[in-house]
């Protein structure tokens, strides 16, 4: 793998997102056609890119600045846009359910992850979470996680290759439920991310890797499997708490809307214009009035999953 | 004397000028403090020395004893296996935990949790308590401590066999907030900062709720190494949870208007070490926005720092003062109760020096790598408009508001001047559970509302030059 294309993460200062940096040949970039419609393309000198806009020639991007409006044969465009987890999100393949950006952020958030820390994470899936995992504890931290899929974890060690995340993370295999977290990291573990079917099985390994005070968190998508796994964290953990966290998104447009300005004593009222009977019998009338106006949009996503976290308790 | 970020296990145990958060009786009382010898905090009606909690680890649960020179604290006895201890757990988690234990039999015997025992005998007429005023200042005047005392209370209420299992629990922990307080000391976090003040002091902090914080540095990218712009106007939390994000990389630009930079107080509390404090650096927009070239100006310019620089001191004394009645005197309590002044003042080290013109020419020639704003009382289009050409090509920026209007306003015309793609604005919604055997249910009293944040990504302005017609 080429070192020196550019990645997700500006660890190397060189790297970071600036007016001078420029799209070159094995770069990953995300094409935007809509909010709703974005790939991951690697840069690649041959190749093509085809929708439903027409043929978009790689060769014709390199030099060209992140963020710029590119063209096809047809005259449609795309935006090449550098990634960032939480592009990278909306575009991964999925392989799991994946985790989105409101529970990832509150994950970080209160698992309380920052630079240097060091996370274990069972199972990795399609490495949604992962991916934001590495970026809070670069440059100097890590994050090891566990996926008993053989071929999964392969898949996910490609992409964070293809992410540039490598030296962040560690994909192992193993199956955590059945066997633990392995010893090496016993006592080492800032915070533990568990997203597994019988969670409650994995808590007394998670407890055995955690720091004191360390944090743990579980997600799950059923009641049940939250009060399961309460019952064993209060075993050995302080400061039980579950959270659901979502996100309502808005619509912004502008409307035109009709003026209701009352006119005088409703008389000499000549404009053409349609007319409306106000409440006091006024007549009502005038040129359409634009404004902004937002509402929540009609779809969301009602449920993803529990999130219960959970401290260390702290012995004296 | 000051412990690194970047190992993180030595941030785990508190040192002598280490700042903390002392949550007294599960929530009741949030009080930020710094360790001092002298270092007093007011508990009831007894001063009791912050200096046992030097040297411990964070997480560690403290209760009031009396000994010979007064009531001092001291760490509580975490006694795992045994339910019935009032020392252990904390507050209202604590409860939980022990209907767990109680209850896990029957859980696992797949049987809902039957409580045979109803309040119909119940009546409120205050005869239920036998022991008075008097006895329980007895017992204590002979060294009784605050189990014992609550264990007599329990012994001598008329009442408290007949309660259900659950009030009886209730009881129990409303006797022991009172007769013996827990003092929960905690490491001073974005996520503890920022619940604190949400729930004692949410004006300060612009109302921004923990969820919606962690979406503001999610969606503006805020890793190590990054250059991020911030319009902070919520006490420096935001600046604080972005200087922890970065661990000493990259710089946090927090901007302003005019001369007098915004209020940066709550920096203070976090524990950031030295060399993440000297990636804080406070700029104001107008040197942003001057262009790097022109000599002209850069003469101005210089004249204009040393100016502010001088203005830059009185403020810096400004915000002493501002400090002195909330933390100078090394502790700051948001709950209601009093404290005592303590002695000895211990200052964390100075985060926020003025930019200077080199690392300003850096941003200039890169951009910066996002922007975030927290700002609600600057227009948010003006702000936008001015900062976004600051920002490098394809960087994302997340902007926070308590109201919807200034957001879509400013999304409106972010689009028609085409200037940002992948623009949404989103409104976090955050419950919490009661999770027991048989009981669990959303809590009874949530936040209703974290605020909005609009997010997008800048794209080249010379794109829009070539830009056919849609």
């Amino acid at each position: 793998m080429d070192l020196n294309t550019d990645k997700m993460l500006a660890s190397d200062p060189a790297r970071k997102f600036s007016f001078n940096r420029t799209i070159s040949n094995g770069d990953l970039v995300i094409v935007y056609e809509r909010h709703d419609n974005m790939k991951a393309v690697t840069v690649s000198e041959g190749s093509v890119l085809q929708n439903r806009f027409g043929v978009f020639k790689h060769s014709e991007w390199l030099g060209k600045p992140f963020g710029s409006k590119i063209f096809s044969n047809k005259g449609g465009f795309v935006y090449l846009l550098a990634p960032t987890p939480e592009l990278w999100t909306l575009v991964l393949s999925h392989r799991t359910q994946i985790l989105y950006i409101a529970d990832i952020s509150f994950v970080v958030m209160y698992l309380e992850i920052v630079p240097g820390c060091l996370v274990l994470e069972s199972g990795t899936g399609s490495g949604s979470l992962t991916t934001s995992l590495a970026r809070a504890v670069a440059p100097t931290g890590h994050v090891y996680t566990f996926d008993f899929h053989e071929q999964r974890a392969g898949s996910a060690r490609d992409d964070f290759e293809r992410t540039g995340l490598s030296s962040l993370v560690t994909v192992g295999v193993r199956d955590i439920q059945g066997e633990g977290f392995p010893d090496e990291f016993t006592g080492s573990a800032d915070a533990v991310f568990l997203d597994l079917p019988q969670p409650w099985l994995a808590i007394p390994s998670a407890a055995k890797m955690l720091k004191q005070d360390g944090t743990l968190c579980s997600f799950s998508p059923c009641i049940e499997q939250v009060q399961r796994s309460c019952e064993v964290l209060q075993i050995s953990f302080t400061d039980i708490r579950t959270f659901e966290v979502l996100l309502r998104t808005y619509e912004v447009r502008e409307e035109k809307l009709e003026s209701t300005q009352r006119n005088g004593d409703g008389s000499n009222d000549s404009l053409p214009c349609k007319r409306r009977q106000c409440s006091d019998g006024g007549n009502v009338i005038r040129s359409p009035i634009s404004s902004v106006m937002a509402r929540p949009c009609g779809e969301a996503r009602g449920h993803t999953g529990y999130l219960t976290f959970a401290r260390l308790r702290c012995l004296i | 004397m000051r412990e690194s970020n970047s190992n993180s296990n030595s941030g785990r145990v508190t040192w002598e000028g280490c700042s903390v958060l002392l949550d007294i009786n599960d929530g009741d009382r949030l009080v930020f403090a710094r360790l001092s010898p002298a270092a007093k905090l007011k508990i009831g009606n007894k001063n009791c020395s912050l200096q046992p909690l030097i040297g411990r680890a964070f997480g560690t649960v403290f209760q009031v004893d009396n000994a010979p020179e007064g009531p001092c604290l001291s760490p509580a006895q975490v006694n795992v296996n045994n339910a019935e201890e009032i020392g252990d757990g904390q507050g209202s988690h604590e409860l939980r935990d022990k209907v767990n234990v109680n209850n896990v039999e029957e859980v696992r015997d797949g049987e809902v949790n039957v409580e045979s025992r109803d309040n119909r005998a119940l009546v409120d007429n205050n005869t239920a308590q036998s022991l008075t005023g008097e006895d329980i200042e007895a017992m204590r005047r002979q060294g009784a401590r605050g189990n014992e005392i609550i264990e007599a209370l329990i012994a001598n209420s008329a009442t408290f066999e007949k309660k259900t299992s659950f009030s009886q629990e209730k009881y129990r922990l409303k006797k022991q907030k009172k007769y013996a307080p827990k003092v929960l000391m905690r490491r001073p976090v974005a996520r503890s900062i920022c619940e604190a003040y949400f729930k004692k002091y949410p004006s300060k902090i612009g109302f921004l709720r923990v969820d919606t914080l962690s979406l503001l540095l999610s969606m503006a990218n805020v890793s190590s190494s990054s250059d991020i712009l911030v319009v902070d106007t919520v006490g420096g939390l935001l600046t604080g949870a972005v200087a922890e994000r970065l661990g000493g990389t990259g710089f946090v630009c927090n901007s302003y208007f005019g001369q007098a930079p915004y209020s940066m107080d709550i920096v203070r509390i976090f524990n950031l070490s030295d060399e993440i404090c000297k990636r804080i650096l406070r700029s104001p927009i107008s040197d942003l926005l001057l262009p790097k070239e022109s000599s002209e100006q850069i003469l101005q310019h210089d004249v204009c720092n040393v100016e502010s620089q001088s203005n830059d001191e009185t403020s810096a004394s400004v915000s002493m003062v501002e400090i002195s009645h909330t933390s100078e005197n090394g502790i700051s309590d948001i709950g209601t109760e009093n404290t005592e002044p303590a002695l000895e003042v211990r200052k964390a080290p100075k985060a926020g020096e003025r930019a200077q013109k080199e690392v300003i020419d850096l941003w200039k020639e890169n951009g910066f790598s996002s922007l975030i704003v927290a700002a609600p009382e600057l227009d948010t289009w003006t702000l936008v408009k001015d900062l976004l050409p600051l920002l490098a090509n394809s960087a994302p920026f997340a902007i926070y508001h308590q109201y919807l209007q200034p957001l879509a306003t400013c999304m409106h015309n972010l689009q028609l001047g085409k200037m940002a793609i992948g623009l949404q604005i989103s409104e976090p919604w955050l419950r919490e559970y009661q999770v027991l055997p048989s009981r669990t249910h959303p809590c009874m009293q949530m936040s209703a509302f974290g605020g909005y944040i609009l997010s997008g990504t800048k794209i080249c302005s010379t794109a829009n030059s070539i830009a056919p017609t849609e």
